[in-house]
């Protein structure tokens, strides 16, 4: 792509949790569609060969010792992209839904907007192909979430639950030191608007996974749908610290609707 | 009515004194840490002070309208367990948490290890490069003795 800065370095993190079927091609598809990014898998302490089957595939792996959870997992790449000095991080799952080669159009579209300092690729704007289709219960929460969550950040959310978003410095920074535990997603947005970190979506294709099993079973659906609303409005009522003084955000954080 | 009947007092008395030796022991183990300790022997020095002095417990029942003096004993237990029980959810989310950044930064630190290996070649190679090359990342790991904290070892000059 043209607008991607060469000096500029890019951290794909892949959380996978026996993915083992899926990881290795989700590496190669990154590496050919995306060659300038580097790529880490967190092993969130798979029972299978997920590891070894990432570091075959040529990515550096963060093994954790137990199952932590998306949240936790997806955090420790954080960590990481902070510790080494990444400019951007993107989370690209291990199953195969998220096509790598968007993954410059995510950095085209913050180099271009720089006010930005998250961009998140949704399946429900009304642009996108829809190539995607999840279950009806699923469909009917995320759209719950939006609905929500466009109310408290006063911006349209079409996608709240999309994992495929690519963060900046200062994003890196906040997720690093603080990340939602068990479905993070969703939170994480509104934890943006409460540090006055910005976000935009733009449309992207999602596939169909190509393995394994989803985090989120249909029976666990409704204990998801509460714990998120549950976040949701204990969040509306947090206070938070800016990650650091002086980019550019509030001393306090906002409260209230 | 509205009294403790004797042995009901005696079971009360006996129960809350077992309860209180037997955290203080506890705590002389080291099998419990002060901090949890002290809301235990808290609750056990209340129920052994009510089971004891029968007035005091007439007056709390009638203080909340209990009309059987014995309840309030009851009542009084309830409320300490689920404080008790709110006290340890908070402290099983705090260890939560703090496994959670322990599992990380073993992670980070295994990746660490073995992408030194991966340069320096062989698994041998690793301690020397650590002590030669400056590294990458601000903290460093020092491979010296006095950096293992002698985590198990109060508990093993006693008992």
């Amino acid at each position: 792509m043209t607008s991607v800065r060469p000096d500029s370095r890019h951290l794909a993190v892949v959380p996978a949790f026996n993915e083992a079927a899926t990881v290795g091609d989700v590496i190669r598809r990154i590496h050919r569609d995306a060659p300038e990014w580097d790529v880490v898998v967190v092993d969130d302490g798979s029972t299978d060969r997920t590891a070894e089957v990432a570091e075959e595939a040529g990515a550096r792996v963060l093994r954790l010792p137990f199952n932590l959870g998306i949240g936790g997992a997806v955090q420790a790449g954080f960590v990481f992209a902070r510790e080494q000095g990444y400019d951007y991080l993107a989370q690209v799952d291990g199953d195969g839904q998220h096509d790598p080669g968007e993954l410059d159009k995510l950095v085209a579209h913050i180099q271009t907007h720089p006010q930005l300092d998250m961009v998140c690729g949704s399946r429900f704007r009304a642009d996108s192909e829809h190539e995607y289709l999840a279950p009806i219960s699923r469909r009917t929460g995320i759209h719950i979430f939006a609905f929500l969550l466009s109310r408290f950040v006063r911006q349209p959310i079409t996608d709240p639950t999309s994992g495929f978003r690519l963060y900046n410095r200062d994003a890196i920074r906040l997720f690093a030191t603080d990340y939602p535990h068990d479905y993070p997603e969703v939170e994480a947005i509104l934890m943006l608007h409460h540090h006055r970190l910005r976000m935009e979506e733009i449309p992207v294709r999602m596939y169909a996974r190509g393995g394994g099993v989803s985090s989120i079973s249909s029976g666990k659906s409704a204990y998801y749908m509460v714990k998120v609303l549950l976040a949701l409005f204990v969040g509306l009522f947090r206070r938070r610290p800016v990650p650091e003084p002086g980019v550019g955000s509030a001393v306090s954080a906002e409260t209230g609707i | 009515m509205g009294q403790l009947d004797h042995r009901i007092q005696i079971v009360a008395i006996v129960g809350a004194a077992g309860l209180l030796l037997f955290v203080l022991e506890m705590v002389r183990r080291r099998r419990l840490l002060e901090r949890y300790a002290l809301i235990w022997l808290f609750c056990a020095s209340v129920l052994l002070g009510l089971a004891i002095w029968r007035d005091g417990l007439a007056r709390l029942a009638e203080t909340f309208g209990i009309a059987y003096a014995p309840n309030a004993l009851f009542f009084v237990a309830f409320a300490f367990v689920l404080v008790l029980l709110l006290h340890f959810s908070a402290a099983v989310s705090r260890l939560a948490d703090q496994s959670k950044v322990l599992a990380q930064r073993l992670a980070l630190l295994e990746e660490r290890l073995r992408d030194q290996e991966r340069r320096l070649g062989a698994p041998g190679a690793v301690r020397r490069g650590l002590d030669g090359e400056p590294l990458t990342i601000d903290e460093d790991i020092e491979p010296d003795d006095d950096a293992i904290e002698p985590v198990g070892a109060p508990r093993a000059t006693r008992r």
